[in-house]
């Protein structure tokens, strides 16, 4: 049996072996590289692709989803954003207002130069009074009482009390709005410059381009008034 | 001795040539190498167990060869390529465990 391998046939032999071996090497090193789709079946192929399509399909719609969702979230950002900016203008009118905080802007100064007893409480009400009449938006005396809605004006022994607080003569009104129609409602007659000077005092206005206001009103702590529900 | 001096001269012709497998030969060439193992482990056998036969060796690893390639063309065009060619590797499978443990009886007779 043994020498059958040899002579012819066993060159037939080695021929078919070597050509399995050779098929096996070729194979083993296509499968390695078989990264291409050259070895797959049509069928196959088609399915692959259609997974893939569905799978693409899948993620353009969630891009789209996404998409929306951060147009969404950008779209209500920026309303936030206007609305916050609104509430900030507001909060800054309301504050100048209600003297919270300090002011600057153009505007004249006001002093008032008078014998004691001659500038009285009502004296300083009218004057702020011409002075709102002119369009003052933020009015300080003396550079420490902040005249604001609840400010109120009483005589005193010593001068005139100011919501509470005691002002000596000289007083220094310092106003801010348009410096020549605040200038004008000082002035004209009857105003309180003729008022003062038939009082034996004398008044001088100041016009000024940048008048800066830090004396700032106490926030007042309501005990009664409690705003009234709008829903 | 001569068929060793094939294998080696096939691994080396494979090696250095490093040949692509044609697109039109490529779901044939991975069950015809199955169905060339089925003949060469039976040849194995039949030579441990002395009956080897050149002729029968030479027959049937040409026939195994050409009806797997057959029977995997008639799926392809059946439409049924890969369930075919998973059934043929199967029963060739079994066929090649069934030669080894013949060859493993007689070697280590257990």
């Amino acid at each position: 049996m043994r020498e059958r391998l040899h002579g012819r046939s066993g060159w037939v032999i080695a021929l078919l072996v070597g050509v399995l071996a050779f098929a096996i090497t070729v194979q083993w090193r296509q499968a390695e590289e078989a990264d291409d789709f050259s070895g797959v079946r049509g069928a196959e192929l088609a399915e692959l692709l259609r997974s893939l399509d569905a799978t693409n399909a899948r993620l353009t719609q969630q891009i789209d989803d996404l998409r929306a969702s951060r147009d969404d979230l950008r779209d209500s950002n920026e309303s936030t954003a206007e609305a916050r900016e609104a509430a900030i203008r507001r909060a800054n009118a309301l504050a100048i207002l209600a003297g919270t905080v300090g002011a600057e802007g153009p505007g004249i100064e006001i002093s008032i130069t008078a014998p004691p007893g001659a500038v009285t409480a009502s004296v300083l009400l009218d004057a702020v009074q011409e002075m709102r009449d002119a369009g003052a938006e933020v009015i300080a005396i003396n550079g420490v009482a902040r005249v604001v809605a609840s400010t109120w004006f009483l005589d005193d022994d010593a001068g005139v009390r100011v919501s509470g607080r005691v002002l000596k003569p000289p007083y220094v009104m310092e106003v801010i709005g348009d410096p020549d129609t605040l200038a004008d409602a000082v002035t004209f007659r009857g105003g309180l410059a003729d008022r003062v000077e038939s009082r034996g005092g004398t008044v001088e206005i100041e016009k000024r381009r940048q008048i800066q206001v830090t004396a700032v009103a106490d926030a007042p702590e309501h005990q009664y008034a409690r705003p009234a529900s709008e829903d | 001795m001569i068929p060793v001096i094939g294998l080696v001269a096939g691994i080396a012709l494979g090696l250095l040539l490093q040949p692509t497998v044609p697109s039109g030969l490529q779901p044939y060439v991975p069950i015809a190498i199955i169905a060339a193992l089925d003949a060469v482990v039976g040849a194995a056998r039949a030579l441990i167990e002395g009956r080897f036969d050149d002729r029968v060796f030479v027959i049937s690893f040409v026939s195994n060869v050409a009806i797997a390639a057959v029977m995997v063309f008639l799926g392809d065009q059946l439409g049924v390529g890969s369930q075919l060619s998973t059934g043929v590797i199967v029963v060739l499978g079994i066929r090649i465990f069934a030669n080894a443990a013949a060859i493993r009886r007689s070697i280590f007779h257990a």
